[in-house]
Formats: C-alpha cells, structure tokens, sequence
C-alpha cells in the first residue's frame, strides 16, 4: 500500500481523475461536512446577483480534499508528513479535474512530491507541494 | 478563531469522506481500518477544516434564528443594507443586468498542514489560531488583492501537536473576471 522508496525516482508520476462534471449537489455535501455555508458554493441566486459570479463555485478546500484523495491513493493511509496548494483558478459546477503528483526529490524514507491539479481546459485550480513516509 | 472541543467522530469522518468523493474503506470502517497501519478509522487530509461546526461564532454558517445570513430567500440576499441617499438601494442596483456588483469578498487563497500525526475516531481536538503575514499585490482578474495568513494549531486530549494549518485568504477589489 505504501510507497517504498527504493523502486520509485524522481519524475515518477501519480494521476488520477478525482471529479467528473462536478455536480452542484456535491459542493452542497461538501458545504454540509466541512460546515462551511459561504452561500457562493450552493445559491445560485445570491452568487449570480449579488456576488457577481456567474454560478456557484466550489470551496477551494474542496479541490484541495479531491486532491488529497489520489494524494493518499498514492502514498498510502497515515503516510502523509505535509500537504498544502495554493489555490490558482475557481471550479465550476460541470468541471472534470485530474490531480497529479510528481516525485521531486527522494531523501531516506521522505519522498517529497509537487503536486497539480487541472481542470477540462488545461487550467491548472490548484498547484503545491507534499512530503510522505514511504517504507 | 478558536475551538475548544472538537471531537474527531467516525460519522463526521465517513460524511466528510463522501462529500470528497473518497470511497476508501479507512474512512468508514472500523473493522477494515483496524488491519491497516494506521489500525483505526482515521480522518482525510483535509478533515481538520470541518472543525468549523464546533466552532460556536462561525461566520459561514447561519445562525440558528437564521437572521442575518447573507443567502437568498424573498430576495436574492437576505441581508438589509443601507439605501444610500439619492442612489439606488443596493437591491435593486444588484438586479440590473449585473452593472452593480457588490466586489468580490473573501476567497481561499492557500492551505497548507504539517501532520505531526493523523486524527482519529475518539481524539477530542482543541484548536488557537493566531493571525500571521499580510501584504498586497495587484491582480490582473479581480483589482488589488489583499492577501492574510492564519496558523492554526490543532491538539489533542493529552497536549499534544496532532497538526499545524496554514491558512491563507484573500480580499479582492471585484469578482474575479472569468473571461
């Protein structure tokens, strides 16, 4: 399940698609879990007339949990040391995005990886960096 | 802003888990989670942020009475402003073929954790969050850009540094242009 540094090198690269036509509903789940309201992520209404966005959008910290997915995917359960993106173009309700993490540096049983995501158009939303224990 | 007990539960975690669409066993069951490293159900990398329900004053959430919350209902935002004399309320202005936006507010600009360990079903975390850098850059979509970090320590029942977000939002001038 867990990376072994020994048959992994710098370059290496881990995809996966993490959503597929991101669906309204399920900015509404991620507003329910997390607890965060912010009525831009799920009423139509206030973000086209009052926002001024032409629809909802999601909460950055959910593209940054549907990165985390092919993260832990790839490094295995618990073996996260550190994690974080920055957060570089909106996502929209109907985005498909591929998240991808590349090896960028190997030290004993750090494996240190960059870490992007992009949407159906080439944009990448969200772009940083992690560490893992790897065996 | 600070939590004083957010327990870490296996329904919370499993809910979470789904609205990320992450179908991994570890996040739901306890049987399963019990044979892997970790030996129990323990939380998404991202879970800490939903430390916002325990969180009594959170601004994100309406408030039980509902008053107040900015969301639509009879009108597209609940909220009353102040007309503004010998101008159009902001209500009506707002309805006008979007001529009158009312600026972009807040948006997440970064997010970064360092895992001393990862939660688990059973850990009661207490948080304190203390404000960090702040500067200013122009942006090419939404105006000038006001950036400002937050750290925020997670802890667990017996004091102990389970993990460290950093947090960075931003103010921007307008609605970021999307075109």
């Amino acid at each position: 399940m867990a990376l072994r540094a020994s048959e992994i090198k710098v370059g290496d690269t881990h995809t996966e698609r993490v959503v597929e036509d991101l669906k309204r509903t399920q900015i509404v789940m991620y507003a329910g879990a997390s607890g965060d309201y912010n009525p831009v992520h799920t009423d139509e209404i206030f973000t086209t007339k009052v926002a001024g966005y032409p629809s909802v959008f999601a909460h950055g910290m959910l593209t940054m949990g549907l990165t985390g997915r092919m993260l832990t995917n790839f490094v295995g359960d618990g073996r996260l040391l550190e994690f974080g993106v920055r957060f570089t173009s909106q996502v929209f309700p109907g985005d498909t995005l591929d998240a991808t993490a590349t090896v960028s540096g190997i030290e004993g049983n750090v494996v240190a990886l960059d870490i992007s995501t992009v949407n159906q158009s080439g944009v990448v939303v969200a772009k940083g960096s992690a560490k893992a224990r790897a065996d | 802003m600070a939590v004083e007990k957010f327990p870490v539960e296996a329904s919370h975690i499993m809910m979470f888990a789904r609205s990320i669409g992450d179908g991994n066993k570890i996040y739901y069951d306890a049987d399963y989670a019990q044979g892997t490293e970790p030996g129990a159900i323990i939380a998404p990398p991202t879970f800490v942020q939903a430390s916002a329900q325990f969180n009594s004053n959170y601004g994100l959430r309406p408030r039980i009475d509902g008053k107040g919350w900015m969301g639509s209902g009879s009108k597209p935002s609940s909220v009353q402003r102040e007309p503004k004399p010998s101008s159009p309320s902001a209500e009506q202005a707002s309805d006008s073929k979007g001529s009158r936006r009312s600026g972009g507010g807040g948006l997440h600009a970064e997010q970064r954790y360092v895992y001393h360990r990862h939660p688990k079903v059973g850990d009661v975390l207490t948080s304190t969050t203390k404000p960090g850098n702040t500067w200013e850059r122009e942006g090419r979509r939404s105006g000038k850009l006001v950036f400002s970090e937050s750290v925020t320590e997670y802890r667990d029942q017996n004091g102990q540094l389970v993990v460290t977000a950093t947090s960075v939002g931003v103010r921007t001038e307008r609605p970021v242009d999307q075109s």
